[in-house]
């Protein structure tokens, strides 16, 4: 279990970064504004940054192991497809989470 | 001047479509910390101070990995970066004096900045706003508190509940994806950003997030280089 003053300084570090992204640009708005790479960057990477960060959370998945993805692969179908249907975040986020948690503790439980 | 009790139900209305998927999600990461053993209160810290749900959800795993701060400092950058275009468009120079300035950068989250930057909030004051965000934080972080509490009176470990960070990232994409109109829509980009996924995922199992972060900006550099040449 990680120490208290590693968890502090761990949660600095990540509050520093973070409000800095969020209240420096105020300051250099002018430039930022005229400048087209910054405005192709931003609307181009939203997509992909989530893209990326899905895949992230299923790194340790092997489909070699269908005791684990096979579950995965069913919530996340259930997730895409709730959400392509009723576009309500709550929704598509509980009810994969829930058909995740339900096939890993029934059929496919260790 | 706006009375007290006036104010708060205003925020609570200005923010209620907000809360009702704030809250969930923030209980959500909350269970997920009572489960990692750390004691409860941390859910309330990290929900409270680091204050953005998607770094949240990767900064538990970090720690609880021991990873060093360089590596922690570089994931919040990269998770993070895209706050640096709300300032484009988030009303700040409506918000006045330095502490609220301060508070207003601050609790700068992607809901607050979907409601304030909203056509609604077209009228609204500096007030309105930072109560608006102050809402929203109380979500956050309750919901993280509660979540947390009954995540230890929870007394079997629940299988499969961090596939809630999954569906988070997932619907966050479909979001983004369906964000302009059919026709402007980035198919190839999101096509790209999945190969580097599984590039990074493959050769740089050890560094995945910064090799797949890397490699897709690269790519999109490219993209725009090469689409500059074409006549």
């Amino acid at each position: 279990m990680p120490d208290t003053g590693y968890l502090l300084a761990a949660v600095a570090t990540a509050v520093a970064v973070t409000w800095g992204l969020r209240a420096l640009p105020f300051a250099v708005l002018a430039p930022l504004r005229s400048s087209p790479l910054p405005a192709y960057l931003g609307a181009a990477m939203p997509v992909g940054v989530m893209v990326i960060l899905a895949v992230y959370t299923l790194r340790d998945l092997d489909p070699g192991v269908p005791g684990r993805a096979v579950p995965a692969a069913l919530a996340l179908a259930f997730t895409v497809a709730a959400h392509l249907w009723r576009r309500d975040a709550v929704l598509s986020i509980l009810g994969g989470t829930a058909l995740h948690v339900a096939l890993c503790s029934t059929v496919f439980a260790p | 001047m706006v009375t007290l009790r006036r104010g708060l139900r205003q925020g609570l209305e200005d923010s209620g479509p907000v809360g009702l998927g704030a809250v969930p999600m923030g209980m959500a990461f909350g269970v997920l910390v009572a489960h990692s053993g750390l004691a409860w209160w941390w859910a309330s810290v990290f929900s409270g101070l680091i204050y953005a749900g998607s770094l949240e959800f990767l900064f538990l795993g970090l720690v609880l990995a021991s990873a060093p701060l360089g590596t922690i400092a570089v994931t919040a950058f990269l998770v993070n970066f895209r706050h640096v275009f709300y300032a484009l468009s988030f009303p700040l120079h409506r918000v006045r004096g330095r502490l609220g300035k301060v508070y207003g950068t601050f609790a700068l989250s992607d809901e607050a900045y979907a409601v304030a930057a909203g056509t609604r909030a077209a009228s609204f004051g500096g007030r309105r706003i930072l109560r608006l965000q102050a809402f929203v934080h109380l979500y956050w972080a309750g919901g993280a508190t509660a979540g947390a509490l009954l995540g230890t009176v929870v007394p079997a470990r629940v299988a499969g509940l961090d596939f809630a960070v999954t569906a988070l990232f997932t619907v966050l994409a479909l979001d983004a994806f369906r964000a302009p109109e059919p026709g402007r829509r980035d198919v190839a980009g999101a096509v790209l950003a999945g190969v580097c996924a599984l590039a990074a995922r493959l050769v740089l199992p050890g560094q995945m997030l910064l090799a797949a972060f890397a490699l897709f900006t690269a790519a999109l550099l490219a993209r725009r280089a090469l689409g500059r040449a074409r006549p």
